[in-house]
């Protein structure tokens, strides 16, 4: 059972209380028309599915009901840190931010 | 290789079984081979085993950073089933249980193929009509199937629950007399042992760390025994595919997910089908041994660690003591869990990329013990001619860029 921060509730909940939204800082193409099919399909089911640090959305369904982003390793499960919709993470795969 | 039959049973026995052959070598890495096949899984041991029996390729090398058979072969429930809605999975899925039907015999290795039957409960009348259009479409493929009442069930299954009075009642189910379960284990050694026995090279504890190209053609494969040649990769590497593609350079549409099952204590034979539940999510069948062998769904997040979340497992448990009230006392013996490789669509990915001589199969998500002879089949096949075999063309990665996708999510009864 993971044990969440919601950086809105700035709480640490269960795991149960939210939702997986899968990889963070997908950002839907301003003109989808102008796509290749190519790059359509990248954007809806390319992922960078890494067996390490990764950056996820989370949504926080029974409490603020709220997006939010993770860092979590998904190899030792380790959240590292959680940070609001439109921040940057602090720790990334190449390690944490100066 | 020597041949099992009654005979060598009795032989045998006079020496105290004390010396029964290796069912497969442990040889050295040779410079180069024909096939590299990265996984020694099922489903890359029975490529390995088709590449060498039916295309004559003997040239080849199973390398697992483990042991055979060590990842999800060992980590599933063993159900097998083809009642897939479309045409494409429908015929995948049937060509293999073809193919477990003459397994043992095949492989002169006792899989324990069992066709005692699987049902798919249905518990609202979407599930109904979902598993009315569905069993009419495996009918016209050829696949037994049949919509049975909940008196049916309850003639299948005595344990099971069919009381209108509970929060998921039973409407209904489709019936796959031919599915069934098999040995996990027994599987991935017949086919190792059959491949061995053909001249493929099976290397354990041995990990592929990069995949060598020039010009955009595979060359070869950097281990952790040093460098091997070879023109043809092929990946069967289940829940670390997204991390070998990533050595060619390549993305796939799979995430990995922890999947869980759970064994009971052994109790006396009770349940001698297989339910499943895609509603409540929970799908269950007995062991020779007498354990009751129950599987959960997938975590809600990518991961990597072998195990899985305990809610998910309360969350089946339910189900299954809702579905058979008797086995609340049951007590739950051992839980594991493995990474399984998901596509958005719920179907295999069995594909030549854009890397000339690199070859994949995965995605196979939740659902790919059943699959494991049809997929090493069609695998070796695309491999050696270097084409997709017929069952296989529509199961390219280009369909995730063209639209054309295979949606089984749900409709087969694929638990997700």
């Amino acid at each position: 059972m993971l044990l969440i921060h919601c950086p809105h509730c700035r709480e640490d909940r269960e795991e149960e209380e939210y939702s997986y939204s899968g990889e963070a800082h997908i950002v839907r193409p301003l003109e989808p028309e102008a796509l290749s099919d190519q790059e359509w399909g990248d954007y809806l089911f390319f992922r960078k599915n890494p067996k390490g640090i990764h950056h996820e959305m989370w949504y926080h369904a029974v409490g603020c009901r709220r997006y939010f982003y993770a860092t979590r390793n998904t190899l030792s499960y380790e959240i590292l840190e959680t940070y609001k919709v439109g921040e940057q993470p602090q720790v990334s795969a190449q390690g944490a931010a100066q | 290789m020597k041949k099992y039959s009654g005979f060598s049973l009795f032989k045998n026995a006079l020496s105290y079984h004390e010396n029964w052959q290796k069912l497969w070598r442990s040889p050295k890495p040779k410079d180069y081979y024909d096939v590299i096949v990265v996984g020694g899984g099922g489903h890359g041991l029975a490529t390995a085993y088709y590449l060498a029996k039916v295309h004559g390729i003997t040239k080849v090398a199973v390398i697992e950073k483990g042991y055979l058979g060590g990842g999800n072969t060992a980590r599933n429930t063993t159900i097998i089933r083809s009642n897939y809605l479309w045409d494409e999975a429908a015929q995948l899925y049937e060509l293999s249980l073809k193919l477990w039907e003459g397994l043992s015999q095949e492989l002169n290795y006792n899989v324990m193929f069992s066709q005692r039957g699987v049902l798919n409960l249905g518990h609202n009348l979407q599930d109904m009509r979902d598993i009315e259009r569905r069993v009419n479409a495996n009918r016209l493929n050829g696949i037994d199937g049949e919509v049975v009442t909940p008196e049916r069930v309850k003639e299948i299954a005595p344990l099971i629950n069919i009381s209108k009075d509970c929060r998921y009642p039973i409407l209904g189910a489709s019936w796959q007399p031919r599915g069934g379960t098999a040995r996990h284990d027994a599987v991935a050694w017949g086919y190792a042992r059959g491949a061995d026995a053909l001249g493929v090279d099976l290397i354990q504890e041995t990990e592929v760390i990069g995949i060598r190209r020039k010009n955009g053609s595979v060359v070869g494969v950097e281990t952790t025994q040093g460098f091997i040649g070879t023109r043809k990769v092929a990946c069967v590497t289940a829940g670390n595919s997204g991390v070998v593609a990533a050595m060619a350079g390549l993305r796939l549409p799979v995430e990995s997910r922890p999947l869980q099952a759970l064994v009971s204590e052994p109790v006396k034979p009770c349940l001698d089908t297989v339910v499943m539940s895609n509603a409540v999510h929970g799908y269950i069948s007995q062991s020779d041994k007498g354990d009751l062998v129950i599987g959960a769904g997938v975590d809600g997040y990518n991961g990597y660690g072998q195990r899985g979340s305990f809610h998910v497992i309360e969350h089946t448990l339910q189900a299954i003591c809702e579905l058979f009230p008797a086995f609340s006392r049951v007590r739950m013996n051992r839980q594991w869990g493995g990474v399984v490789d998901t596509c958005p669509d719920a179907c295999p990915i069995i594909s030549k990329t854009s890397v000339d001589g690199l070859y994949f199969n995965c995605g196979w998500g939740t659902g790919g013990f059943k699959a494991t002879p049809g997929s090493g089949y069609v695998f070796a096949d695309t491999v050696a001619n270097d084409h997709p075999h017929p069952l296989a063309a529509a199961f390219n990665v280009d369909r995730f860029n063209t639209g054309a996708l295979i949606d089984e999510h749900g409709a087969a009864g694929v638990a997700h």
